[in-house]
Order: structure tokens, then sequence, then C-alpha cells
């Protein structure tokens, strides 16, 4: 067995066995830890492909952002997972027919896979031996500046949108103002008065 | 080659530069103490970009390795999106400045809403298209929900984000099976692919995108959201849904239906005549029962994206130029009548019913005279130009061999006539009601007799616009 092989079946196996243990751990916590285990080992048969950039995406996207996420909504919320179990196993039937012909539709389109006419001569072509992450840099910060420039301005409106619409400032709350506070001046804060027995002020 | 780009694209990259740079000041400074001041100055930036790009813009120059066309046709879109822009800009200043509405924010997403237009009209790829549709729609989406305090602002704006959402689906599904059988998301492209027997996936494309298209239009029957919408959001607001973005996404439609799918006419002219007719019957006879003028105008304006639609469906140069030039007169009459309608208010209240305009006439009879002549128009009644607009859109589809479009569309254009009328009816005959208050903003009168007066005078020669669209439409059609 070569190297290149051993490698691709240490992470096929440990992606299987990743996603398997998510679905039947029973604690949530060690289910998203699975999880994490089946995206990193993605990651690594992304490498293998020399699909190094995807491989990163991966690992920062899902692994550092979504991953972790799961974990603290897991954590923060109250979800009785134990109940969800046993409603799930009660349609378990339903599941796995709706998996098996869902693979038999899969099967049935990839195996009629093919182009459509003419399209050979449009789609571009591979890029030869330029490395994924610098192909990817050239179509994204050359070639397609003006839809990545866009996407930022879309960004932008979304973030002043949330902004727009949540942001409240309230008026009938104290807040603390920590400098006058700091600056605030004893002689003029309080003022001794001297009361004579019997009367008032 | 980048710098020769960013030379074509320079008002877009103004406009955001400049929605930037507000965004910045507004945020440092006196935040919404400085929102009368940049809606004043990002309407006088949006006239200025107009008449930059009428003077400046010469042929037809393409950037970004065809992604963005800056041609007559985007032009003419672009200064009639900008003038409109500006104009519902200054009219919303004093009545959401009242109503506490006027935040900082608002000319500046109006502003960006802008840039997606501009993008939109000058789209000459799939993904360019989208972006721009993007920016103008999460915009907008934004806007419509400003008076968040509302429940029906709110649900204005919940519901067109989720149906626009819906919509940009079915584009975005539309958009992959085009790009999926002709390999390419560049227009260029697409048109060669469909240069010889168009393959099944591409009709389906075709298809799905026009879908989308109709969403963004609010054309019938994909019009739902539009009443809710336009009821819901604030009227200044509203006004600006019924103008700039509707020219956009007229413009957008005609745009890919010519530069990618130019070589099937016969395939998608069936359907945007189907679009076109039921928009204006759908327009013409739900409208009739309306009580609230904001509903009114949603049910008109999807009425006149049918006859817009019209133009279109002829699938000649001719039927693209009697589109423009009905697009340009129809949001001339929107910005004077929804002049008036800012102005419908009692106790400082604004009122949208229509009830209460009831002997109107009595009260304001230059006012009631100015909304009478733009109410015939809208109709399409013949001494006002509203009815060049629909004269043209019909000799176009007569002349495209749609003669049963046209007499669909006169059929339509004579049950619609009847709401318009009946405002009339009520200004002039009705019973004395509650009276609406007397002041009216200076700028707002302004808007309202420009237009009732552009309605009157440009029965000589339209301005001269019917010139300035062929040579728009011809660029785009060849």
């Amino acid at each position: 067995m070569t190297v290149f092989a051993f490698t691709f079946y240490l992470f096929a196996v440990s992606t299987i066995a990743g996603g398997l243990m998510t679905v039947v751990s029973r604690n949530p916590v060690h289910s998203v830890l699975w999880l994490i285990l089946a995206f990193l080992s993605s990651a690594g048969l992304f490498v293998t492909l020399g699909a190094e950039f995807v491989a990163m995406l991966l690992i920062i996207v899902y692994v550092g952002a979504v991953a972790v996420l799961f974990l603290f909504v897991v954590m923060m919320l109250d979800v009785d997972f134990a109940e969800l179990k046993a409603e799930m196993t009660k349609y378990l039937p339903l599941a796995l027919l709706i998996g098996v012909v869902i693979l038999m539709q899969l099967a049935l389109a990839l195996g009629v896979w093919g182009f459509a006419d003419g399209v050979e001569g449009r789609i571009a072509a591979p890029t030869g031996d330029l490395d994924n992450t610098r192909a990817l840099g050239l179509l994204i910060y050359d070639k397609y500046i003006l839809l990545f420039q866009l996407s930022g301005l879309i960004l932008l409106v979304a973030m002043i949108g949330a902004i727009v619409l949540t942001l409240r400032h309230r008026v009938d709350i104290k807040r603390q103002n920590v400098l006058s506070q700091m600056y605030r001046d004893p002689a003029k804060a309080m003022e001794l008065k001297d009361v004579k027995p019997g009367q008032g002020l | 080659m980048i710098g020769a780009d960013i030379q074509i694209l320079m008002p877009e990259i103004l406009l955001a530069v400049y929605a930037m740079g507000a965004l910045m000041a507004a945020v440092y400074t006196t935040k919404d103490g400085m929102a009368p001041l940049l809606t004043w100055a990002t309407s006088g930036l949006f006239v200025l970009l107009a008449v930059w790009i009428g003077i400046n813009g010469q042929g037809t120059n393409i950037a970004f390795g065809g992604m963005f066309v800056d041609d007559g046709f985007s032009r003419f879109a672009k200064i009639v999106i900008l003038l409109s822009a500006a104009a519902v800009l200054l009219m919303s200043e004093s009545y959401m400045q009242r109503r506490g509405l006027l935040r900082f924010e608002y000319p500046i997403l109006i502003a960006l809403a802008v840039v997606g237009m501009m993008v939109m009209v000058s789209a000459g790829d799939l993904m360019a298209l989208y972006m721009g549709l993007e920016l103008q729609s999460l915009a907008l989406y934004v806007v419509a929900s400003l008076r968040r305090d509302s429940v029906k602002s709110t649900e204005a704006g919940l519901k067109y984000f989720v149906l626009g959402a819906l919509s940009s689906g079915l584009l975005l599904y539309g958009a992959s099976l085009t790009y999926g059988f002709a390999g390419t998301t560049l227009f260029a492209g697409i048109i060669e692919a469909t240069a010889n027997e168009p393959s099944l996936g591409l009709l389906f494309g075709l298809v799905f995108l026009i879908a989308g298209f109709a969403f963004k239009v609010s054309a019938a029957p994909f019009h739902m959201w539009t009443p809710d919408v336009y009821e819901g959001s604030p009227t200044p607001v509203t006004a600006f849904f019924a103008t700039a973005p509707k020219v956009a996404a007229m413009a957008l439609f005609a745009r890919v239906v010519h530069d990618a799918f130019g070589g099937i006419v016969g395939d998608w002219q069936q359907i945007v005549a189907f679009l076109s007719v039921v928009s204006m019957f759908l327009g013409a006879i739900a409208a009739i029962g309306q009580k609230d003028i904001k509903r009114l105008m949603a049910y008109s304006s999807i009425a006149h994206m049918g006859f817009a639609l019209m133009g279109l469906a002829a699938g000649t140069a001719f039927g693209v130029q009697a589109m423009l030039i009905y697009m340009a007169i129809y949001v001339t009459m929107n910005i004077g009548t929804f002049a008036f309608i800012l102005a419908m208010e009692r106790d400082g209240r604004p009122v949208t019913n229509i009830d209460s305009l009831k002997m109107y006439s009595k009260r304001q009879p230059l006012r009631a005279l100015a909304m009478l002549v733009l109410l015939f128009s809208l109709a399409g009644v013949p001494p006002m130009v509203g009815f060049f607009g629909k004269f043209y859109v019909l000799r176009a589809a007569y002349d495209g061999g749609l003669a049963w479009l046209a007499v669909a569309g006169v059929i339509a254009s004579v049950i619609g006539a009847f709401y318009y009328i009946r405002i009339v009816y009520f200004m002039y005959f009705g019973e004395e009601g509650e009276a609406l208050d007397g002041k009216m903003n200076p700028v707002l009168w302004t808007f309202l007799m420009g237009s009732a007066a552009v309605m009157l005078i440009g029965v000589v020669n339209l301005f001269g616009i019917e010139p300035i669209a062929a040579a728009a439409a011809a660029t785009l059609v060849n």
C-alpha cells in the first residue's frame, strides 16, 4: 500500500467514524466533538486531493466557527436530547427509506452525467501549474474584483440595516458615567447645614 | 487596464465612496442631526451624477471583461433612476423629519440602493446582475421597515424580505441553470449558446430568471408583496419604491432578455406577454375596491408595469424605446402623485384614506386641479402625456404582431380609468367630509405642480425624450 492510499483510507475511515459517532453518541457535547473530527478528516481528504484551499476553509469556517457555535448552543440551551432521540427512533424506518431513495437518485444522476452541447468550448480552462490559493486569489482579487467589492458593499448594507433596525438609545434608564463620577467635586455635591433644634430647614 | 475599467465605473464608485464617507461623517458627529444635510447633499449628488452621465457618456464601453456595460441604454436608465431618486429624497425630508423618522442612515441607504440599481442596469453578466440586485434589495428591505415601532412597517419590511429572498432564490436557480447549460455567465456567451436551437435546460433557466424579474418589477402573478409593502412602509419610502427601483428592474429585465436571450425572442415573448396581460387586468380590477390611496397606488403600479412589459413583449427596438418612454413618464407622474399623497394630513397626522379627499377642490382648487391632471394622465386620458406613454407601447405591441395584446391593453386601460376617475369624482362632486389640513410644504408643492405641468406641456414634443429613448433602445437591440 502506498503512502497516498494509506492516508486516504486513514482519513476516510475517521471521517465516516466521526460522522457515525456524531449521530449515535448519547452526549450532545461528544456529538459536536465527533463532528469536529469528521470536519478535520474531510479537510485531510481535501489535502490529499490537492485542494489545500478548500481544506483550509473547512478548518477555519466549519471547525473554527460553525462547530464552536454548535458547542455553545448545545451547552447553553436546555434541550432534552434524550427525548429527541426517542422521537427519532420512532421515525427511523421512514428516514432509512428516504436515505435509500436519495442514494438511488444520486446514482441515477451521476450515472448519466454529461455536458450539454458546445459547453466544453466555453467552460474555463484548468489553471495549469498554479496552485489553488493563487488561482483563486487571481480570480477574486483581479478578474472578479468588481463582484468582490460589490459583495463588500452588500455586507456594509446588511450591517447598517441591522444597526438601524435594532439599536435603540434608551433614555429611561440610568447609565454609569465614570468620568462624571471621577470629576465630581465634593464641595459642590454636599452642603452642610446647621439645623437648630426645634427648627426645620 | 484596471484604470480604464475604473474610469468607466466612476459614477458608481463616486456614489459608493460618498455613501461610506457620509456614514463615517455622520457617525462621528451629530448622528441624526446630520440627516437633513445628508438628504440634501445626497440628492444634490444624484443630480450632479445624472448630469455628468448625460454629458460625458459616449458610445459603448465595456469594463471588467464584459461584466459591466456602459451604453446608451444603461445611461438612459441611470439618469431616470438618479433624477427620480433625487426628487423622492427631497420630498421625503420634511415628512420624515416631522415624524422622527429622518435618521442619517436613510439617505445613505438610498444612495447604496442607487449604486445597486446602477450596477443592475449596466450588468453584462449574471453574477454582476445578482450583486447589483441584492445590493438594491437589501437596502430597500431596511428602509421599508424604517418606522420600526409600527407593526405595519415591520410587517412590510419582513414580507418584502421573505418574498424578495424567495424571488432571489428563483432568480439564482434560473441563473445556475443558464450557467450550467450555457457554460458561461457572460451575456455575450449566453447569446452564443442560444444561437442554434437552445437546449431545454437553457429555456428553463430563462423561465426562472423571468419569474425572478417579475417579482422585482411586481408584475402579476408575482405581485402579492406589493400592496402590503406599499401600505406599510412610510409614505416617502413607498414613493421611492414606486419610482427608481421599478425603472432599474425593468431596465434589467430588458437587458437580460435582449442581451442574453436576444436570439430566442419567440421563446420569452409569450411569457412576457402573459405577464403583461395578467398584470394589466389584475391591476385594473383589484384597485377598484381599495380605500387606501397607497394600496391603490400599489395596484396602479402593477397595472403600469403590465403596460411597460407590453412594450418589452414586442421584442423589437421600438418596443424597448416605448418601454423606456413609458417608464420615464410613469416615474414623473408618480413623483407628482406621491407629492400630493405626502401632503395629505389632518391635524399633523398622515391620512391615506381616499374618503378624506371628498370635496377637496372647494378648499384647494389649484392642488385638486394638479391632481386631476396627474390622475387623468395615470389613466391615460388623451390630452395628457400619460396617454402618449400608453400609445407608444400599444403601437409597439401592434407592430410586433401582438395585436391581441394591444386590444387587451386598451380594455384594461378603460377598466383602470374607473378608479382614477373615482378619486376625481370624490375631489369635485362627493359629499363634504372632514377637511384635510391646508398646509403644504413648498418642496412638495413644487413637485406636484411641476409634475402636473410636465403632463400638460409635454404634449408638445415629450421634451425631446423620444429620439433619446430611440438611441438608447438601438444600443440594446441590434
